[in-house]
């Protein structure tokens, strides 16, 4: 007869990088109910959002989170230009595009080391963030921060990059697309890395769009979905297609974020070569009044800013729907029937990022 | 604008079958989000269809009783659950109800309606 066990998972674990528990509930090795429990890190900023005014705010929004700080900052910025109507210039829209390419690899690059050392494999964690290293030093020569970058805002950006910086990127990202190639493929080749990840926590196309799932996750089920297809930003002028696989595995999903490094490396190349010359901000007049739900593509996916403004500097609503939230549902159904051996891989393919999640 | 969105006022009454039609369609759930007005709420389900948004809004008043989606999508119990613990909306039958414990706030349900002095209306701002 089976053994029913309770396992609590978290808040401190060596795979979890930011608190979360679930309550597990074995069967034996094999886990039949899970149970995520948030709200270690709550910190009321959509509260926040009624003292401090609507430009003030754009502060707060790239301290939501410490990995995707820059795309808060883009997508608020983004979301209370479409309610004041406000046409961005477009260097500045080419730079922010770049700047969010620049951030998608980096935590990418991130999410590989991680998932390396969560799997033992130390070695693989180095290599991954000696790489990602060289990225946040291009963040920080353009934008000045590494983590916050702080050169988005309402009307375009606060700092210009000369035509020369760009073009040194473009020639940095060419001596390390090699680099990348190979840990990545070392990572997805690797023999005890395919037998931990191939088969497991298979979601189906199906099930990933019905839970609403988004970006890798949903994207390595097999549904071409990518937020950047709306065309923000200046993507509606570059050439891309969504990265999808459809084995809606823990191996598919890794293979999906691998492949979108080389495919943000090619996006910035070609934003590069289009960014005209031109003003990188306008005058923001006026103040809020009327409602957006904006979207932008984070690297963990879709997410969602609602504005709502009220004609006062201060807005009625700030909401923040980010990827690791839509994702939560599709974890809970991949956890059930899980070996319990499996879940730490499992949690850590998913890319969770909790600060986000509670904002 | 970037894109269009679809914004359709319905009925309280009417959710659970516009929804229902809404996942026919093949429309998957965007979100689900609230906000806090002078005297009521304003509710608000957000749906894509190939890049084409949809939003269903209505209001409801204080402690007013909400029917949960999360029988048609099961990931709305996440967003039903998070409306409960910080707007203090009652949702009923949620698949997987937490009771008031997926968010651990200082303050039981920050965002509830409550009677703000007369000075902070003016001023738009809210009490600190």
């Amino acid at each position: 007869m089976a053994r029913i066990n309770a396992i609590p998972f978290g808040p401190q674990h060596p795979v979890l990088v930011e608190p979360i528990h679930f309550d597990l509930v074995t069967e034996d090795e094999t886990v039949v109910d899970a149970i995520p429990i948030i709200g270690y890190v709550h910190r009321g900023l959509e509260k926040l959002v009624e003292k401090k005014d609507f430009i003030e705010y754009t502060y707060v929004a790239e301290r939501i989170c410490g990995i995707c700080g820059y795309m808060h900052g883009f997508g608020y910025c983004h979301t209370i230009e479409q309610v004041m109507g406000i046409e961005v210039p477009e260097r500045a829209q080419y730079l922010r595009t770049i700047w969010a390419e620049l951030s998608r690899i980096n935590s990418h690059l991130l999410w590989l080391g991680v998932a390396a050392d969560a799997m033992g494999f130390e070695s693989l964690f180095m290599h991954s963030f000696r790489i990602r290293e060289h990225i946040l030093n291009m963040i920080e020569a353009t934008a000045g921060g590494r983590m916050i970058f702080g050169c988005v805002k309402i009307g375009g950006v606060r700092r210009d990059v000369p035509s020369e910086e760009l073009r040194n990127i473009v020639a940095r990202l060419g001596e390390l697309e090699p680099q990348i190639r190979e840990i990545t493929e070392v990572f997805l080749k690797d023999y005890s890395v395919e037998h931990r990840l191939r088969g497991v926590g298979v979601i189906s196309k199906e099930e990933a769009y019905q839970l609403g799932m988004v970006g890798p996750m949903l994207r390595a089920s097999g549904v071409a979905l990518d937020t950047r297809k709306i065309g923000y930003g200046v993507y509606k002028e570059l050439t891309f297609e969504p990265v999808v696989e459809t084995a809606g595995d823990c191996y598919a999903r890794c293979k999906v974020r691998v492949r979108e490094i080389f495919e943000s490396i090619d996006l910035v190349r070609q934003a590069v070569e289009k960014t005209p010359e031109g003003p990188i901000e306008v005058k923001v007049k006026g103040t809020p009044n009327g409602e957006f739900f904006g979207r932008i593509e984070q690297p963990r996916g879709e997410v969602i800013y609602y504005v709502k403004g009220n004609g006062s500097k201060f807005l009625e609503r700030f909401r923040v729907r980010v990827p690791t939230f839509a994702n939560l549902p599709g974890m809970i159904k991949m956890l059930k029937g899980a070996q319990i051996a499996d879940v730490p891989t499992l949690i850590v393919t998913i890319d969770p990022c909790i600060s986000c999640t509670e904002r | 604008m970037i894109e269009e969105q679809e914004m359709v006022s319905i009925d309280k009454k009417e959710l659970v079958g516009a929804v229902a039609e809404l996942r026919a369609s093949g429309y998957r759930l965007v979100q689900i989000g609230c906000t806090t007005r002078a005297d009521n709420y304003e509710m608000n389900y957000s749906f894509d269809r190939e890049y084409r948004f949809k939003n269903l809004r209505f209001s409801v008043k204080n402690d007013e009783e909400v029917p949960s989606i999360s029988y048609i999508y099961w990931n709305a119990f996440l967003y039903e659950n998070e409306i409960h613990d910080l707007f203090g909306i009652p949702i009923a039958n949620i698949v997987i109800d937490y009771r008031g414990t997926l968010y651990r706030t200082r303050i039981p349900s920050p965002f509830k309606l409550t009677e703000k002095p007369a000075e902070q209306k003016e001023s738009g701002g809210q009490p600190s």
